[in-house]
């Protein structure tokens, strides 16, 4: 009795407990979309799921948007250019030499309306990101730290399972699609003996006065290094550099992420015969030890294992000991660790099986080339994290590489969960050459995801007409009709920017002279970043695919021509110098362009005409000449080119061009005449 | 024809011998007959002969014209003849046909250049080309191979030689065409040396087995030909062979340069042979050319032609003021301000730069006159703007009318059309005609006096106030044909004394033919905007037009077989009453019966050469029939032009005994100039390289590995010291090996 009467007090809290964590808990809120952080990607993600009108959430751990620029680079100075000036209207254009804006519908926000510095202040990019959000009224759950992640299988969900997302509050979030553009957010730490004396880029003085005449060695090669590096330069005793890996010089390279010129002020003085210097070790190797003065020296783990682990820092074997020309025999005041950053897999649940790709050790997750998991369908990562994709080829692990890869996902999301085909313009095939080189002299996602993100032509039935597709994940190219919603029936024209294969490279000499092609028929060996098109007669399927971006090794046959352009200073073609890629089209459609009286002539002297001459001119559509142009185009070879060759109709198999061995003596028909004059009158 | 039973086929030559015939004091036009002339050809001298038909009346003004040159081009050393083709004795510079006779230069006995006799208009001219001319640069040399030819009647073989003409290439040239064309060997490749060799051409082995022996041997001869001069070919036959070759390789490539390994190739057809030799040797000429061929990118290998003659325009400067030029920021305010034709173009396309020349003539003719503003947006500047007003495709027109749906423009690329458009769009279309004066004003070309130039018609639609829907119908399809006719309605309670003057039931068309002052009534059946459309564009064709490039296709949209008579000039108007005749009897209903006028068209002349080889007197009329089968008939030129003949032949053909004389090609249409396959460049590019067995590609995961390696080859190469460790000197030989890989210091630390 006693007790029944206790119990209700008893279970009361509990139940009172039950009641309010009810709402909490066991109800979680659901979106379609919630993306991970808000910086430069998910923000970018954000914008094109807000445009769409989806339902989606960003949770930001920090009170703002693009916490991380808020202490990084430490030394404040951004190396994303910020170039203002082109001298280029043109604002597609414009965004090739604009690495720091996010892709927006508002020319309010453009970077360049926000720092007026060619590499900007860090601050900045805060500011600017802050009012992309505001100003575009993006959904931000700020001061919300997700903890963990999970799965729940659920068969109405979208991809078969939910992704449960819950919050320093316990608050819970059921999402259908999961986008993680958490960045790199922790330091990435070697392990060696001695690894605790060692300072981190995250903490490290940026005050060069607390490094006056001490003796420095950096640990890493990258541009935090660097940047670390060149900020105290000017008062040390010297600085030592190591790292496993030689420097990468991202002018030699092509690679953004590889060295910066305007970092290198260390290798200036180092081959200048100044004190400074690098070295090559690997890290793990290492042993740092400190005397009894405080200072480092450097050794190798060998020789600490040898000594064992209770001897003093003064009976270990250093390699100067034998070795009086031992490079990092001084010891070092200090030691700073500037190594890079990893990605954090700690909120993830191995439901989740977000796995880190084999190749880069730790750094990144696993994924395919369209950006979602190999683990997990629906889990989509984006931004810097999503750098495995192109690690180390091309610009997908910073803001001008991943604005456009973040479109891409969300043009396969809209297909996948929207039925909403990939975004496309229909032009009749006159059209081709031109939408191409308007493509290719102004696309700013080919060009700066360069080697990854590709524009696709899919031919129409006949090849009257084709739909032009921007922007497709290359590698994705044999699930195309799946990820698009298109149909590629017809023969498929792909379009990408490359730069040479020998040209880029750690060591590569870049100034080498006839590094710039002037034949269009050397093309092929442009070297500087150029398009490259490849034609296929259909969708290549499975391994074909892999072989696509190197065309050389290629023996796929079902990649019938490639073309390349010539590169030139402007980046702008004029199709003029060289043949358009219309020479690239099989058979039995071409863009060239004919004046009314050569459409006349054809007309009347064959049964098919060009496509220009069918589309245009026969539906009184065609280009008439002016007197002046008339003139040019009789002083052409052309016009009577296609007039001998209409005068041997009972011939007309026979191709204009084709050397024929069987010519008339002294006696050039018509048509050896027109040959002839081909080479010889020009 | 060929010895094919020696192992070596060598190629004949045949130099005609010259006799020396010097004409020092003639001042006068020699005549002669082919042979005379041939024989008087001096080596080192230059020639002019003209071929002619004799006593050819067209060529008469020609001939007094030469005649003036004899003395000038003597001055320069360069003998002049006229040369009669005769029956007897003709020669393949007398032309088949009357007209197409020629001029031709000679210098020795090599032909240097010849001359339709139309660019020889007068004695300057004469004077002038034939000194250009003889410039060595135009100069050409012929190789021809006439020992393999045995019967005199047949062609011989000829090879132009491509090199400059220096005596050390023409000497150079002689020599190898002298070479045996094809040789077959059974010695390793890399030992075999030729003439070829030794001049610095490659040799290229096409490899044979006894099983496919004589189609192997024909291939190579086949390739001989095409790479005579370029390159020696071989026949290499492997069954005989001591040395190995790879099993699959179908062609060894043996380069010019010694020491350089021979290459194995597999090449599936003849060309990728050729290719890839002409590939090879390519370089070298280019550095070649490096000095003399300044002019480079101007021998341009477009087939374009617009993006062609636009680039031979470029520097033309176009008083582009005469249109306003917007922009994103005035966009929007202009085309709100006023009345506005704009042009959306892109500056890199050639179409839009051609069509851009038109749009300033069309500014011109309008300057002053117009309110409407012409101006124009480069689309490669403001991309968005473009899109915005749904402009896709380049070069586009739009007329923005204050208060009304912007209009596009769909007629033909050109300043005539596009003035007609702009000036027929002064007023709304249809316009409402409100009294009988009016539509008597109206209907005679009074009322817009201005604008019946544009419009050869004036349509008036004649309804009775009630008939509601057949009124919006035609209005409906006024509008669509605004900018190219003029319409008009009348509906007022008074139309039928419109209809009865003309004979008319309501509701219908009236057409006024403006200018042969005729007005027809055509009842309407159907209302339908569509069906109104279609009567009214059917009325603007003619029944006998003049066929120009401006009117052709509204006539081929017809689907019938052309009817056309080639006339140089105006049609005599005997023919015309013919075949209006025939017309009216019904006789060519299933034709398009049209004329041509070669003066107005000279693009006709191009059409005649396709269908007539040689070409009979003008005039001819032809049947084409372009839409099925694409059959060319001519009217026999010996007939007279009369009814009667034509509705024999006409009958002939109904019933097919007349036979095409040629057929138009069915095949798609195709670009003049091959295609760079840059693919098989690039895979020969890498057999190269795998046969010099240097990896020069890496993949991308070796970087790391590589970077290493490479660093090691070029400091050994550079002999540069490297301090490393010296670990000569430590006696811990088992972290030798980790060690030297991961610490490695430069020398300055």
């Amino acid at each position: 009795m006693g007790l029944s009467a206790l119990a209700p007090l008893w279970s009361s809290p509990g139940l009172l407990l039950v009641i309010a964590l009810h709402p909490a808990l066991s109800v979680p809120t659901h979106r379609d979309y919630c993306v991970l952080g808000a910086g430069p990607a998910g923000l970018q993600m954000a914008y094109f799921l807000q445009r769409a009108g989806r339902d989606y959430a960003v949770f930001e751990r920090t009170q703002r948007p693009g916490s991380f620029f808020t202490r990084y680079p430490r030394h404040r100075k951004l190396i994303s250019i910020n170039k203002r000036y082109t001298g280029n209207a043109n604002s597609e254009f414009n965004l090739r030499h604009d690495w720091n804006s996010l892709l927006s519908h508002d020319p309010r926000l453009l970077f360049r309306h926000y720092s007026r510095a060619y590499f900007p202040d860090a601050h900045d990019m805060v500011r600017y990101l802050g009012d992309f959000t505001d100003t575009l009224g993006l959904r931000v759950l700020y001061n919300t730290t997700i903890t963990h992640v999970t799965l729940d299988k659920d068969q109405r969900a979208w991809n078969g399972h939910y992704f449960i997302l819950t919050d320093q509050k316990g608050q819970v979030h059921q999402c259908s699609v999961l986008l993680v553009a958490t960045g790199l957010s922790v330091p990435n730490q070697v392990d060696f003996p001695g690894s605790e004396y060692v300072e981190g880029y995250e903490s490290v003085s940026v005050d060069p006065e607390d490094f006056v005449g001490q003796n420095v060695l950096i640990l890493g090669r990258g541009n935090s290094a660097f940047e670390t590096a060149d900020n105290i330069l000017g008062v040390t005793n010297f600085i030592h550099m190591l790292s496993r890996s030689r420097v990468r010089l991202s002018w030699a390279t092509h690679y953004v992420g590889d060295l910066r010129a305007i970092n290198n002020g260390l290798l200036d003085t180092y081959q200048l015969k100044s004190l400074d210097g690098l070295l090559e070790s690997d890290l793990t190797d290492l042993a740092i030890l400190k005397d009894s003065k405080g200072k480092f020296h450097v050794t190798l783990k060998f020789f600490l294992e040898e000594a064992g682990t209770n001897q003093s820092t003064d009976s270990i074997t250093l390699p100067q000991d034998d070795n009086d020309n031992f490079a990092m025999r001084v010891p070092y005041d200090r030691v700073i660790r500037c190594l890079g950053w990893n990605f954090d897999f700690s909120i993830f649940n191995k439901s989740l099986r977000l796995n880190s790709g084999n190749a880069f050790g730790k750094k990144y997750p696993l994924i395919r080339a369209s950006y979602e998991s190999k683990g997990s369908r629906g889990l989509f990562v984006l931004g810097t994290a999503s750098h495995s994709v192109d690690y180390r080829k091309s610009a997908g692990g910073f803001i001008h590489g991943f604005r456009y890869t973040a479109r891409a996902v969300h043009r396969l999301l809209e297909h996948r969960h929207h039925g909403i085909a990939w975004p496309a313009t229909e032009l009749p095939i006159t059209q081709l050459t031109s939408s191409i080189v308007r493509r290719v002299n102004e696309a700013s996602g080919l060009y700066q995801m360069f080697g990854v993100l590709a524009d696709v032509i899919l031919l129409k039935e006949n090849a009257t007409a084709f739909e032009y597709l921007e922007e497709f994940p290359l590698q994705m190219v044999a699930q195309l009709e799946m990820l698009t919603g298109r149909k590629a029936q017809h023969g498929l024209f792909v379009i990408i920017m490359e730069y040479g294969r020998n040209f880029s490279g750690p060591d590569k000499d870049v100034f080498f002279d006839n590094r710039s092609v002037g034949q269009t028929e050397d093309a092929w060996q442009s070297n500087f970043l150029h398009p490259v098109i490849y034609y296929y007669r259909h969708l290549p399927t499975g391994e074909r695919v892999s072989a696509l971006p190197r065309p050389a090794g290629c023996s796929d046959l079902s990649v019938r021509r490639v073309v390349t352009h010539s590169e030139t200073f402007t980046h702008t073609l004029t199709c003029q110098g060289g043949r358009p890629p219309h020479t690239t089209q099989p058979g039995s459609f071409s863009s060239l362009c004919f004046c009314v009286e050569s459409c006349f002539l054809f007309a009347l002297t064959r049964q098919k005409l060009p496509p220009f001459c069918q589309q245009g001119y026969l539906r009184m559509q065609g280009l008439v000449s002016t007197e002046s142009l008339r003139q040019h185009r009789v002083e052409s070879w052309l016009p009577r080119n296609h007039a001998a060759t209409d005068s041997r109709l009972e011939d007309s198999s026979q191709q204009p061009g084709d050397h024929e061995p069987l010519d008339a003596p002294m006696a050039p028909g018509p048509l050896a005449q027109s040959l002839d004059s081909n080479k010889e009158e020009l | 024809m060929m010895s094919s039973g020696s192992s070596v086929f060598r190629v004949g030559i045949s130099f005609a011998i010259m006799c020396i015939f010097y004409v020092p004091t003639i001042d006068s036009l020699p005549e002669l007959s082919p042979q005379k002339y041939f024989s008087t050809l001096q080596p080192g001298k230059a020639s002019l002969a003209y071929f002619c038909q004799a006593d050819s009346p067209r060529t008469s003004v020609f001939l007094e014209e030469l005649n003036e040159a004899v003395r000038p081009l003597q001055d320069y050393g360069i003998s002049v003849a006229k040369v009669n083709c005769v029956k007897e004795e003709t020669s393949r510079y007398c032309g088949k046909e009357k007209d197409l006779m020629k001029a031709y230069l000679f210098k020795g006995n090599i032909l240097l250049r010849e001359f339709p006799t139309d660019t020889l208009f007068d004695v300057n001219a004469i004077v002038a080309h034939v000194l250009f001319s003889e410039d060595v640069e135009y100069a050409r040399l012929y190789f021809f191979h006439c020992k393999l030819v045995l019967d005199l009647t047949q062609q011989c073989r000829r090879t132009l030689m491509e090199q400059p003409l220096t005596t050390l290439n023409i000497h150079l040239f002689i020599k190898i065409m002298k070479a045996p064309l094809l040789t077959e060997v059974a010695d390793d490749p890399q030992q075999v040396s030729t003439v070829h060799l030794q001049l610095g051409l490659p040799l290229v082995f096409i490899v044979s087995q006894q099983a496919t022996y004589e189609a192997d041997r024909r291939t190579a001869e086949w390739v001989a030909w095409r790479l005579l001069g370029k390159a020696g070919v071989l026949l290499l036959l492997r069954d005989s062979l001591e040395v190995n070759i790879p099993q699959h390789a179908n062609v060894v490539f043996k380069r010019a340069e010694k020491g350089v390994p021979v290459e194995f190739l597999v090449l599936r057809d003849v060309d990728l042979i050729i290719s890839h030799v002409e590939n090879n040797i390519h370089v070298e000429e280019i550095q070649e050319d490096e000095d003399d061929d300044v002019e480079g990118p101007d021998i341009v290998t477009q087939d374009d032609e617009v993006a062609e003659t636009v680039y031979r325009d470029r520097k033309r400067k176009l008083p582009l003021e005469l249109t306003v030029e917007l922009t994103e920021e005035t966009f929007n305010a202009t085309v709100m301000a006023s009345d506005n034709i704009v042009l959306f173009y892109v500056d890199w396309q050639a179409v839009s730069m051609a069509f851009l020349q038109s749009y300033i003539d069309v500014a011109i003719k309008l300057k002053g006159t117009s309110t409407m503003l012409l101006t124009r947006i480069n689309c490669a500047d403001w991309p968005d703007v473009c899109t915005k007003q749904n402009v896709t495709e380049f070069p586009f027109v739009k007329m923005y009318k204050k208060g009304k749906n912007p209009v596009s423009y769909t007629g033909m690329l050109g300043t005539e059309d596009l003035l007609k458009f702009i000036q027929l769009n002064r007023i709304s279309y249809p316009v409402n005609i409100t009294s009988i004066q009016e539509a008597e004003e109206y209907l005679s070309g009074e009322l817009y006096k201005d604008l019946i130039s544009y419009s050869s018609m004036s349509v008036l639609g004649l309804f009775s106030p009630n008939m509601t829907t057949a009124k919006e119908d035609f209005s409906e399809a006024g509008n669509y044909l605004k900018g190219y006719v003029i319409t008009g309605i009348y509906s007022e309670e008074d139309v039928s004394l419109l209809s009865n003057r003309y004979a008319a039931t309501l509701p219908a068309l009236l057409l006024a033919r403006h200018t042969e002052g005729k007005i027809e009534s055509i009842p309407l059946a159907s209302t339908h905007a569509q069906d109104v459309v279609q009567i009214i564009t059917d009325a603007l064709l003619e029944t006998f037009p003049e066929i120009t490039v401006e009117n052709l296709p509204s006539y081929f949209r017809l689907q019938k077989p052309l009817l056309i008579l080639f006339s140089d000039g105006s049609i005599n108007p005997q023919y015309k009453n013919a075949i209006l005749t025939l017309v009216k009897q019904k006789y060519l209903d299933s034709f398009t019966p049209c004329w041509l006028n070669l003066k107005n068209t000279p693009v006709g002349r191009g059409i005649l050469r396709a269908y007539f080889d040689p070409l009979p007197p003008l005039p001819l009329l032809v049947l084409v029939n372009l839409h099925s089968g694409g059959q060319v008939f001519a009217f026999p030129s010996d007939q007279a032009i009369i009814e009667e003949n034509l509705v024999l032949w006409l009958k002939k053909l109904e019933v097919g005994l007349e036979n095409p004389i040629t057929i138009l090609p069915a095949q798609e249409w195709k670009p003049p100039l091959p295609a760079y396959d840059f693919l098989s460049m690039m895979d020969a590019a890498t057999s190269q390289h795998d046969t010099e067995k240097v990896p020069k590609c890496m993949k991308e995961t070796d970087v790391q590995e590589n970077d290493k390696e490479q660093y090691e080859d070029k400091s050994a190469v550079r002999k540069e010291p490297i301090e490393t460790l010296r670990i000569k000197h430590w006696n811990r030989s088992n972290w030798f090996k980790e060690a030297e890989k991961s610490f490695k210091c430069d020398k300055e630390l």
